[in-house]
């Protein structure tokens, strides 16, 4: 049974990757065959919106607001992919790995201290 | 020891069998069990605004309504706007609703009924289930329509924001475990469910709560915010796609309440004296119950503001999180 090798274990993953995509594609397919398709009667290729004629373009300039959290979430992200390994084995290392990481943890929380503080941490 | 080998693999041997059993089964659990929390959906929403909620359908108190919205959705106009960019626009469910199969893969629902047993299980999943946004922005941006743009990026705001307590959660069970793999978390708590644990208790509470958040759900579902900005990123969706961004809030809850139960609940572990009811229906009994849970906060929150929402993740959340982690460390050493 357990012949298997590591990444043949992904196999499964794959085929359920490809399960999913057949759904969809079945699905769709279904819809092709049954659905109506009349795209140019009246007005219902115009973006709908909020129900009115939409005004200027869709592809307007807005304002991301967050590309400071964007920063903020990469580094407490890479944190965690730091951590998850010590996680695993910290019991059989002791005290020393424990105060290692809360060493660690302490700086990048007075890092989301500092930034808190500065006023980053507000929606713009 | 306990889960040496899934059913899939004892029951026939060879690779490609089980391989082709193992993703019909996992096809089958997500098209039935988002379904039926969907009609739960319905029917709880509805008994808690003292109405009845679906009754025609199937006949018996409407439980085939969601199949015949099914039918119905396929049965309708698929409208591509003229303005919208159609591969995009099209590809979008897909992307969506993907993900969330691929990470029922990795969930075990009982001690020998699971596809796969990751031994990087909590990071598969956690990754899994946030590619979904990656949908979200690519529907709202190919919309071309302002509204679904800012339902976008408040999405992925929403995610990048709730992201970091759920990881930093779920690592604390990863200590409290020695294991990443959902099967061996589930093996560890045969005697202590997680939840007994006063910080890993807390840890569950922040787990569902982003889980909430990651699935745009009510309190937090600015993204969808139907009083300010339409239908957020599925405004322009019509037929069979929309439906798809409906299966994948549902299929999405259930991933969610799936995982929670493996970190926290036990997963398949009976109660005690309980263990005459085998497993999984345990294991289904947990997800329904976290399910009703979520459909509940829908009834009854109001919607939070989006900077209420995010000062809370990061002032909030997050630090609890950092602080969790170190005292499950202490804990584990100390003990």
């Amino acid at each position: 049974m357990h012949s298997v090798t590591y990444y043949g274990s992904y196999g499964v993953v794959l085929a359920v990757v490809l399960a999913g995509a057949l759904l969809v594609i079945v699905a769709f397919g279904a819809a092709r065959l049954i659905a109506p398709r009349r795209p140019n009667v009246g007005g219902k290729r115009t973006t709908y919106e909020c129900g009115i004629d939409p005004v200027g373009e869709g592809w307007s300039q807005s304002q991301v607001r967050y590309y400071v959290y964007g920063f903020l979430f990469v580094i407490f992200d890479v944190e965690s992919v730091f951590l998850f390994p010590w996680a695993r084995v910290f019991q059989t290392l002791g005290y020393q790995a424990v105060v290692s990481m809360a060493i660690f943890i302490g700086i990048l929380a007075v890092g989301l201290l500092y930034a808190w503080r500065k006023g980053v941490l507000t929606w713009a | 020891m306990i889960g040496d080998s899934s059913v899939f693999d004892t029951l026939v041997g060879g690779y490609w069998i089980p391989l082709v059993m193992k993703a019909a089964a996992v096809l089958v659990v997500f098209l039935v069990v988002p379904l039926a929390v969907g009609y739960m959906e319905h029917k709880v929403l509805a008994h808690m605004q003292a109405r009845l909620g679906p009754m025609e359908a199937g006949a018996f108190h409407g439980w085939a309504q969601l199949v015949a919205d099914g039918v119905k959705f396929i049965q309708k106009e698929d409208v591509v706007p003229a303005a919208a960019d159609p591969g995009v626009f099209s590809l979008a469910p897909a992307v969506v609703l993907i993900p969330y199969i691929v990470t029922l893969v990795a969930i075990p629902f009982g001690p020998r009924l699971y596809a796969l047993d990751l031994d990087v299980g909590v990071f598969f999943v956690l990754a899994m289930s946030s590619v979904g946004v990656i949908g979200i922005l690519m529907a709202g941006w190919a919309s071309a329509n302002k509204f679904s743009l800012i339902g976008a990026l408040r999405a992925a705001a929403q995610l990048i924001a709730y992201e970091l307590p759920l990881v930093l959660v779920a690592a604390a069970v990863v200590m409290q475990a020695g294991s990443m793999s959902l099967l061996q978390i589930t093996e560890a708590q045969s005697h202590y469910w997680n939840i007994l644990y006063p910080w890993q208790l807390v840890g569950f509470v922040i787990f569902m709560m982003a889980a909430v958040a990651e699935l745009t759900r009510p309190p937090f579902d600015m993204p969808i915010a139907d009083s300010e900005i339409i239908f957020g990123a599925y405004t322009e969706y019509t037929g069979l796609k929309f439906a798809f961004f409906l299966l994948s809030e549902y299929g999405g809850i259930v991933v969610m309440s799936a995982v929670a139960s493996v970190l926290y609940l036990g997963g398949y572990q009976p109660l005690p004296g309980l263990s005459i009811i085998p497993g999984f229906l345990w294991m289904f009994g947990k997800i329904f119950a976290l399910s009703f849970v979520i459909i509940w906060l829908r009834a009854t929150f109001p919607r939070l503001r989006e900077d209420q929402l995010q000062r809370f993740a990061w002032v909030g959340l997050t630090p609890l999180a950092l602080a969790l982690i170190l005292v499950t460390s202490v804990y584990k050493v100390g003990v």
